[in-house]
């Protein structure tokens, strides 16, 4: 990583101790109308009586300290990122520039509908996009991150089999499934019911049967799963589901590795969600923003949130008339901005450039793979789509060095570590995504990596576990931070 | 694709050996474990791909068909302000080390993030006056949401919500979506004079009441009694829920002071683009008694093996990758990066400036209503208000803004739309950045239409 990730480097104070009485950051016009005591405009009782502690700082205080800060955090720009499940591919520089043009950043949600023309028809065909992509009929561009997709799905769900006058209790859920699902269906007020994973990773046939029932409202299943593996019996699986009156939910969180190659819709999904901040390129943020939109195949289509956009010839508009509709699930229409950036990346890659995604991210994957597989223990061993899951358990059990201290030890090499202990059903897990924008050369470097770090298990296991030696700080008491929770910053 | 894509490093040569490592002849043997019967085989209809100078045209051509800010005075807010947004604030957002990361999951290298969300975490408790703050939520509707969710969890028992008919109409929406999950009944307390009457809201509560919701300012921009509301819900037992806008707490009495026990709203007021609605960002808020029931991530202080200051997420037996359907809410990503242009904001405002915009939104709100007053243009609620108010109009509010819209103003919101009773009234909203010349065009504009 940068240089300036180097051990010893001063610690970054926080902003309010740097503040001192007096000092601002910000300038505003002068006030143009009359001038007026507060307290002529509001009631004594609602008046503040003390001003918050906020910093008293200048401006170059400000910028040094973030852009210090920034000094200290990887990111897809400074090195590779192979956080499974995440998709952490390059983020196009010219998407964030479409996003910051004063035509889209600069609209208010409530203008009027003549005022925001352009801003409709991006919307409107994003939704033709993401419905050809997906295989379904309508989407909803509302939701703001994936967990909000999955809540929205399964309220269409409920309100589906409410029309039918059934009261179905039960979600089934994979034991591989990311922990969104089972706490979205317990929102949604749904049971979960874990169903088992089979030996080659995929849901467990003869335990679906077993738990499929008419008091189930439906699956979620997340394919290519949290394993990297694309479930064969997906028809199979589908049949089950809907043969008794269940619906099957997509957790689009896998979708690099199909785009172009099979479409949920098409394979018996009936409400799929999208990441935008993964498959589409859009950055996620240091945590967000991302957006979730939910697609439907046309039974549950009645069902997305209000408003979608219509077209009128080439007049656009907000339909807000959808009587069947679950309602809202936030503000105004979605995280427009993200929605902007995935559009531009749509329009940069084409049908032929998304395969092309999908195919090099597997190709990559299973590249990675086989290379790691020389020295890490592979649980599943086929051929992975977008990720793969390997297992630290043999430099846990030989030399005492658990899959979270080899994780450490690769930020010393300048790499952002994998996502590790999930999914939940293979110990010591590492999930790896590597992406379709890494090249072999990155690849190869990841992977050399990796097996030195499996010889300094062997030869060194306590440089291993005290990693990590070179980053700015040294490994992080977790621990201490929950058993004393301090949680901001006090005045002395 | 013969040629290649700038996106995509891989070149044939590459992936000829890379299939040679892995014994295949081509990529398609990497997808023979799909089933045919799921596969797709036809080619996906989307346009063609497009250059980098194309794409740059065509955006340019879709942006160009919007009205914007710059272009147009607006006078609309309804829970989206046109503040003025400092340039350090896009300087640092724009810095790829905080906006190319994800959850901070390895602290070691993630001590920028980790650091901005305690920062941002302290400056949502210095604004609210509340003991603990999360790092972020959707928006403010999903916030309101999850607040009353949290309250019916915590109140064993409580099932049913009480919001005040002035909550913004799409938070009530948003409420009643999120409420059909856990079965919560929501219900309304309409308004008098343009605020929530607290002997009404009294009357309404009960026994199964988990909390209370009240916006302050409301939807109409009126000042509500929340030392008289909060009273009520809590002699009640009930939580009592501030929906606060960030901005008018440079005036306004802090929720820790009134003792609301969760401070929820939209931050968006807080260096973060109109954007067409998105994103936002929700801040949550509470009394410390409620931390280890707070959806979503948090970051805390602690050592590292040398004993040096650092930042991790912290709690996280609150979150649904730990717990799973035990998780206080499913939250998983939030909206980090208008988080950190929040807490930019609030650096760069700081003590003074904070003030200073509140109180100029303020007295330019005031003016406003007082020059559209005798220009025949009443209050619809006698009330004070902040930023925002609504007038009763003698002619057809479509009218107003369509002759508005002609001289390039975007008047205000028109009521009727959420309100049948409101037909005639428009929401005013008149932030910081309108000039007086602004407010005397919107007033002669208006004013010519008697
Ligand atoms: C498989 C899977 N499902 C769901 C989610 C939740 O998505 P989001 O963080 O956008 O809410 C994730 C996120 O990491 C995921 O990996």
């Amino acid at each position: 990583m940068t240089s300036q990730l180097e051990a010893g480097r001063r610690p970054e104070p926080l902003i309010f101790e740097m503040s001192s009485p007096g000092r601002i950051a910000y300038s505003l016009p002068a006030l143009d109308v009359p001038d007026r005591p507060v307290e002529e405009c509001l009631p004594a009782g609602a008046l503040r009586r003390t001003a918050p502690e906020l910093p008293e700082v200048s401006e170059v205080d400000v910028v040094r300290h973030f852009t210090r800060l920034s000094q200290i955090q990887h990111g897809v720009d400074i090195g590779f990122y192979p956080l499974g499940s995440c998709t952490m591919k390059y983020n196009p520089k010219v998407n964030e520039d479409m996003a910051s043009l004063p035509g889209l950043a600069g609209v208010h949600p409530y203008f009027p509908e003549e005022l925001v023309q352009g801003a409709l028809e991006l919307l409107y065909r994003m939704e033709r996009y993401l419905c050809e992509i997906g295989g379904v009929s309508r989407v909803s561009l509302q939701p703001a991150a994936g967990a909000h997709g999955e809540l929205t799905g399964l309220l269409m769900f409920r309100a589906y089999h409410a029309d039918r006058g059934e009261n179905r209790t039960r979600i089934l859920i994979p034991d591989s499934a990311h922990g969104t699902n089972p706490a979205s269906a317990i929102v949604c007020g749904y049971q979960t019911v874990e169903v088992p994973s089979d030996h080659r990773g995929g849901v467990d046939i003869e335990a679906l049967k077993r738990l499929m029932g008419p008091d189930v409202a439906g699956l979620m299943l997340t394919n290519p799963n949290t394993l990297g593996l694309f479930d064969e019996n997906m028809a199979t699986v589908a049949e089950i589901v809907h043969s008794q009156g269940g619906l099957l939910y997509y957790d689009g969180a896998n979708a690099n590795a199909i785009m172009g190659i099979a479409r949920p819709g098409d394979t018996g999904f009936d409400v799929v969600h999208f990441n935008l901040h993964k498959t589409f390129a859009t950055p996620h943020g240091g945590g967000g923003p991302g957006s979730g939109p939910v697609g439907a195949v046309a039974k549950l289509e009645p069902y997305l949130p209000a408003p979608l956009v219509d077209a009128d010839g080439d007049r656009y508009r907000l339909a807000y008339d959808r009587p069947r509709s679950i309602g809202r699930v936030k503000s105004f229409y979605g995280n427009f901005l993200v929605v902007v950036k995935a559009y531009a990346y749509i329009r940069s890659m084409g049908a032929e450039g998304l395969l092309r995604v999908s195919e090099d991210a597997v190709l990559n994957a299973n590249y990675l793979m086989r290379k790691l597989a020389e020295h890490f223990h592979l649980p599943y061993d086929r051929h992975c789509k977008h990720e793969c899951v390997v297992s630290g358990v043999w430099q846990k059990d030989r030399h005492g060095v658990r899959t979270l201290d080899m994780a450490k030890r690769l930020l010393d090499y300048g790499f952002h570590a994998p996502t590790i202990y999930f999914p939940l059903i293979v110990p010591e897990c590492l999930m790896v995504e590597p992406t379709e924008t890494e090249s072999r050369q990155t690849l190869d470097a990841f992977a050399g990596t990796m097996a030195h770090i499996a010889g300094e298990a062997e030869s060194d296991p306590d440089l291993v576990k005290g990693a990590p030696h070179t980053t700015p700080v040294k490994r992080l008491d977790e621990a201490l931070a929950a058993r004393k929770p301090n949680l901001r910053w006090r005045p002395e | 694709m013969g040629a290649g894509h700038r996106y995509l490093p891989n070149t044939a040569a590459d992936r000829r050996q890379m299939l040679e490592a892995l014994g295949l002849g081509s990529v398609e043997e990497l997808f023979a474990d799909i089933p045919d019967r799921v596969r797709f085989k036809g080619k996906l209809e989307l346009p063609a791909p497009m250059s980098e100078l194309e794409l740059v045209r065509h955006m340019a051509a879709l942006a160009g068909r919007n009205a914007t800010v710059d272009e147009y005075v607006t006078f609309r807010g309804a829970g989206a302000y046109d503040h003025f947004i400092p340039s350090v604030v896009s300087h640092i957002t724009g810095r790829a080390e905080f906006y190319t990361a994800y959850t901070p999951y390895q602290p070691e290298v993630s001590q920028a993030v980790l650091q901005a969300i305690y920062e941002y975490q302290t400056l949502i408790c210095e604004l609210t006056g509340m003991e603990v703050a999360n790092a972020s939520m959707y928006d403010g509707a999903t916030a309101a949401a999850e607040a009353a969710i949290i309250s019916s969890q915590t109140l064993t028992g409580r099932r049913r919500v009480v919001v005040s008919s002035a909550l913004h109409p799409e938070y009530r929406e948003t409420l009643n979506t999120y409420a059909r999950g856990p079965g919560l009944a929501v219900a309304e307390i309409p308004t008098e004079g343009g605020v929530t009457p607290p002997d009404r809201l009294r009357k309404a509560l009960d026994s199964s009441t988990a909390c209370v919701i009240i916006q302050q300012p409301n939807f109409f921009g009126c000042v509500e009694d929340m030392d008289a509301l909060g009273e009520a819900a809590h002699a009640a037992g009930a939580h009592f829920v501030a929906c606060v806008d960030p901005i008018s707490l440079g005036v306004l009495k802090p929720p820790g002071e009134y003792g609301a026990d969760l401070a929820v709203g939209e931050g968006q007021p807080l260096g973060v683009p109109l954007g067409f609605g998105g994103p936002h960002l929700g801040f949550f808020a509470a009394t410390g008694k409620l931390t280890r029931r707070m959806p979503g991530r948090i970051a805390g202080m602690t050592l590292d093996a040398d004993g040096k200051r650092g930042f991790v997420l912290t709690l996280q037996t609150r979150e649904q990758h730990i717990r799973r359907e035990k998780a206080t809410s499913n939250i998983c990503s939030n909206e980090a990066l208008c988080a950190l242009a929040a807490t930019v904001y609030l650096c760069l405002m700081g003590k003074q400036g904070v003030r200073e915009v509140a109180t100029q939104c303020l007295k330019k709100a005031c003016y406003a209503q007082e020059q559209l007053e005798p220009a025949g243009y009443p209050l619809a609620f006698a009330g004070p208000f902040f930023r925002e108010f609504a007038v009763r109009s003698p002619v057809p509010v479509e009218r107003v803004n369509s002759t508005l819209l002609a001289d390039k103003i975007v008047g205000g919101v028109e009521l009727g739309r959420w309100y049948p009773e409101l037909q005639d009234s428009l929401l005013v909203a008149v932030t910081e950045k309108r000039t007086r010349q602004d407010i005397d065009r919107l007033v002669a504009g208006m004013g010519g239409l008697r």
